[in-house]
């Protein structure tokens, strides 16, 4: 379970490796908030690397969504396997997100 | 015919700590992959609605408690997965407990998804109290 940053341009990329859960679900958030004390405003979270997400880690990234709007900024997310995109459509998060199949796609639609 | 172990029970006390989460779920991944059952439900089901039941027990039945302990039992077999987790709570209400967590009002909570998600990805889940607080998920193998 690991965290990985990285910057593209203006996006800074969170990288999210094996699951997001309860037990590291702060260390998403403080990722994400060291990035926005920073002057970071565009957030992309890739799932490309990430086994499965529960509650608590899909409840992290609603909260960090709403922050980083809060501070003019967006959150968006990429590379949802099929297994995650379900979640995400039974918990009708997809409709909160704005989800794309890649990386690339992501970057171009900030 | 003799039971394969990787089909024989899981019967385990784990202190009620969540770094104990993965290893539990990898454990009874294991038990349902050598059971042959569906990617989606190792990937998905299991996974997601085991560690919802253990986060609860661990945060709320047992109120994040290190001195108290979690009871997972799991029966894998050809047809079914049934997981039972025991906390030392007092137990819940799963139909009151149970958010919609899609509705307007709820959708921007950072909380309210757990049994939620355990119902949905399960085809039964069902408390009971036996001193303790048991959640029991059962899930069938199509």
């Amino acid at each position: 379970m690991t965290f990985t940053v990285t910057q593209h341009g203006d996006v800074n990329i969170v990288e999210v490796e094996g699951q997001l859960i309860v037990s590291n679900r702060q260390e998403l958030k403080s990722t994400v908030l060291d990035q926005l004390d920073k002057g970071a405003r565009k957030v992309l979270v890739d799932f490309g690397r990430t086994s499965y997400i529960d509650s608590s880690g899909l409840g992290v990234l609603v909260s960090m969504s709403k922050k980083v709007r809060e501070m003019g900024g967006d959150l968006r997310l990429a590379n949802l396997n099929e297994d995650l995109q379900t979640l995400f459509e039974l918990t009708k998060l997809d409709t909160l997100f704005q989800i794309s199949e890649s990386r690339e796609r992501a970057l171009e639609s900030f | 015919m003799e039971a394969s172990p990787a089909l024989a029970d899981l019967d385990v006390r784990i202190p009620s700590d969540i770094q104990y989460i993965t290893h539990i779920v990898d454990e009874v991944v294991r038990r349902c992959a050598a059971a042959d059952f569906p990617r989606r439900h190792l990937a998905l089901n299991v996974p997601v609605a085991l560690t919802e039941a253990l986060s609860n027990a661990i945060l709320r039945g047992n109120r994040d408690a290190r001195d108290r302990s979690v009871h997972v039992r799991a029966h894998v077999d050809a047809s079914v997965l049934v997981l039972e987790v025991r906390d030392e709570g007092d137990g819940f209400d799963l139909d009151a407990c149970t958010d919609d967590p899609t509705t307007d009002e709820n959708i921007w909570r950072e909380d309210g998804r757990g049994l939620f998600l355990m119902r949905r990805l399960m085809d039964d889940v069902e408390r009971y109290s036996d001193g303790g607080n048991v959640v029991r998920l059962t899930l069938r193998r199509p």
